[in-house]
């Protein structure tokens, strides 16, 4: 191959990163009571009110500018009081929940990767693509200062690496951070969190490709601070015991899916990867998504035997991928969404397929009965029926999407490979990427 | 064969002293940029039998297995060792304590490699606590130490990174102390030293300004036998001192956190 021809490849190869780099995943998240349920998809967030049954309005005027890129990440506050919304838009925005008032957005640096909300409601903390992870003071500022505000401090760093999730423990002790560099980091989350988290309790190591996901499993009826559990690149669930950092009991989903005869939706290409994880049933049952399989993958979680075991995977028709899942405390339904913002070829003008789907029983759920106990909602019996897929899809018409979803889950593929794992190149691609290197160009120019 | 191909192989066959003009390198590398070498998952799966034979002599597993906390662990670290020469000289001073360097530079790295290999040759019993591991120590200190295991760590004339946009490469920053403070035992000593004012101010008031570590006091410092190394025993230092310039040293401890 000549030279200009691997320069002309490495170009396109480029070009499709750049396309694929766009494409962002929906999220769903739901009110730790139930009490309302939102879908973000693309720069747009849709609430819906489980209460009382009706779409929620957002008043956005008084916080400052509007999402205008991909959210990221959404999360309700452990007490339902809050909401945060942040993304590519470098915008963190909080939401009083029982208002849909955005009460303060906050502007950072560089696009946010993760956004959680401190369990006392006094914090906000957003992790940024350089691996830097930032606190917000909520009661630092009234309501009414400058629209957009750069007040949030520097908290920890991972160095120079994307961090994927981020998570409170639940008793609120330590902040918890994921990064693509296989790396699960636990912090003493200080008194004092604008003067920095310096104290590393310790590190989760075991994963051998980027870490995706983060959940903790615990009981409520116990007092002990219960278990992490972390998904991935890799296609493996991992518990650990995120005090000492050591390793509990790894779950390969890749090889369960393969055993279970589903080896014609695993592909070769390493796309098991573990994009979501869900704890239900009081800790025992954790629901995993993964990239490859049309449904979801049910995990038993023994806290007292510190044990992670595959159940079952539950099969979901109509090329239903979950993109992200949620579940309220100890609720008896699992929420999950599909649908992806920013593909390439889709017409700009028509709205982004995204389906919502929910699965109940949770409550009942036993290992040794059958599947009998859990059912995939049909869209009339999910609640707040079809008023609420109205507005968590934006249409009902969803049987002429489920072709286009195909695309959506093998867009999905790509812009997550390409964002999480080390490109590797060919010697002779380096060396023309070494002569082509940004600082020389300038020198070039100056000369 | 190349050049340096030849040289390793002169230095297999012999204990010649590798010499610094077959491994030129760059002055510099890029901290930030994605690794292409291998990184271990986790410090346990090291295997430092390799680099330490004489402390392992019945290979890495059985010393695990017979683990009854007393195996001997690195303790020392040298961040960016460069030629390695302060790892020599802390060999002879420590001899019962296993001491690694890190350098992200490959051909540094391997040159080290040689020169320890060299070492160990000519003057059999010696410099066997001493080795090298090529590796972004920036990013994957916590895949090789594990929390509280290190006693010294050194960083000696590091890279200034003059440019403000480019402070975030040096390896004396407010996020990085974080994990030297968590891989150094309660006690353990950070060493920094520089021949650039700037740079020397910058890793002071890091180290100042973090609450996880206070400043060696001075008559202590005259005390410690390794301060007197830090601008003598490396190659750059004695760049230094042949040019009659100045250095810049901060020594601080790691402590606990006071509630």
């Amino acid at each position: 191959m000549s030279e200009k021809e691997i320069t002309e490849r490495i170009m396109e190869d480029d070009e499709i990163h750049k396309k694929g780099g766009e494409v962002s995943p929906a999220l769903i998240s739901i009110h730790p009571l139930e009490e309302s349920i939102a879908v973000a998809i693309g720069s747009e967030l849709r609430v819906f009110d489980l209460v009382g049954t009706k779409p929620v309005v957002l008043h956005d005027h008084a916080g400052g500018p509007s999402h205008s890129d991909s959210i990221r990440s959404i999360c309700f506050g452990a007490k339902g009081t809050l909401f945060a919304s942040a993304g590519d838009d470098k915008l963190v925005k909080i939401w009083k929940v029982d208002s849909w008032k955005c009460i303060r957005t906050v502007s950072s640096e560089k696009r946010v990767t993760a956004v959680s909300i401190s369990h006392d409601g006094l914090f906000v903390c957003l992790a940024d693509k350089f691996g830097v992870v930032w606190v917000v003071d909520l009661n630092s500022q009234g309501e009414n200062q400058c629209p957009v505000d750069k007040s949030a401090s520097p908290l920890l760093g991972h160095y120079c690496s994307i961090i994927t999730s981020l998570e409170f423990s639940p008793d609120g002790r330590f902040i918890v951070s994921a990064d693509r560099d296989f790396k699960i980091r636990i912090t003493v989350f200080p008194k004092k969190p604008l003067k920095g988290a310096h104290e590393i309790q310790s590190f989760c190591l075991g994963h051998t490709d980027f870490v995706s996901c983060l959940a903790f499993a615990f009981s409520t009826d116990d007092s002990s601070q219960g278990f992490l559990l972390s998904g991935g690149g890799d296609s493996t669930v991992r518990l650990w015991d995120y005090l000492s950092g050591s390793l509990l009991d790894t779950c390969d989903i890749g090889s369960k899916l393969a055993c279970n005869g589903d080896k014609s939706k695993v592909k070769e290409d390493g796309c098991s990867v573990v994009t979501d994880l869900c704890v239900c049933h009081n800790g025992s049952l954790v629901s995993v998504s993964v990239q490859s399989f049309h449904g979801v993958i049910l995990l038993n979680c023994n806290l007292i035997a510190k044990t992670l075991s595959f159940s079952m995977a539950i099969p979901i028709v109509g090329n239903f991928i979950p993109t992200s899942m949620a579940t309220g405390n100890n609720s008896d339904h699992l929420w999950m969404v599909m649908g992806a913002s920013g593909l390439p070829s889709a017409d700009p003008n028509v709205m982004y397929p995204v389906r919502v789907k929910v699965i109940a029983g949770l409550k009942k759920f036993h290992s040794d009965i059958e599947v009998q106990n859990l059912s995939i909602l049909k869209d009339d019996d999910i609640p707040g029926s079809k008023d609420s897929l109205m507005v968590l899809q934006g249409s009902l018409d969803v049987e002429k999407d489920e072709d286009s979803l195909v695309h959506t889950a093998e867009a999905l593929k790509t812009a997550m490979r390409n964002l999480l794992i080390k490109r590797q190149y060919s010697v002779e691609k380096r060396e023309v990427r070494k002569k082509s290197r940004n600082d020389r160009k300038l020198k070039r120019k100056v000369v | 064969m190349t050049r340096n191909g030849k040289q390793m192989e002169m230095n297999k066959n012999s204990s010649h002293h590798p010499r610094k003009r077959f491994y030129r390198a760059r002055a510099h590398s890029n901290p930030l940029s994605d690794s292409h070498f291998p990184i271990p998952i986790s410090p346990s799966e090291v295997d430092y039998s390799h680099h330490y034979p004489y402390f392992y002599p019945d290979g890495w597993n059985s010393n695990v297995n017979s683990n009854d906390g007393t195996a001997s662990k690195i303790q020392f670290a040298d961040i960016g060792c460069g030629f390695g020469g302060l790892l020599v000289s802390l060999s002879q001073l420590f001899p019962d304590t296993l001491m690694i360097g890190m350098e992200l530079r490959d051909k540094v790295s391997e040159y080290v490699k040689e020169r320890i290999l060299a070492l160990r040759m000519s003057i059999p019993g010696q410099y066997e606590n001493i080795s090298v591991v090529r590796t972004n120590s920036m990013k994957y200190l916590p895949n090789y130490f594990t929390k509280k295991q290190l006693t010294k760590m050194f960083f000696l004339f590091p890279d200034p990174h003059f440019k403000e946009k480019n402070h975030r490469r040096r390896v004396i920053s407010p996020h990085l102390l974080d994990e030297y403070a968590y891989t150094l035992q309660t006690g353990g000593i950070i060493y920094t030293i520089t021949d650039v004012e700037e740079l020397g101010d910058w890793m002071r008031s890091c180290l100042e300004e973090h609450p996880l570590f206070q400043a060696v006091p001075e008559h202590e410092l005259e005390a410690d036998p390794v301060v007197k190394l830090l601008s003598g025993a490396t190659e750059e230092g004695q760049k230094v001192a042949r040019n009659e310039g100045q250095t810049f040293q901060a020594i601080y401890r790691r402590i606990e956190l006071e509630d």
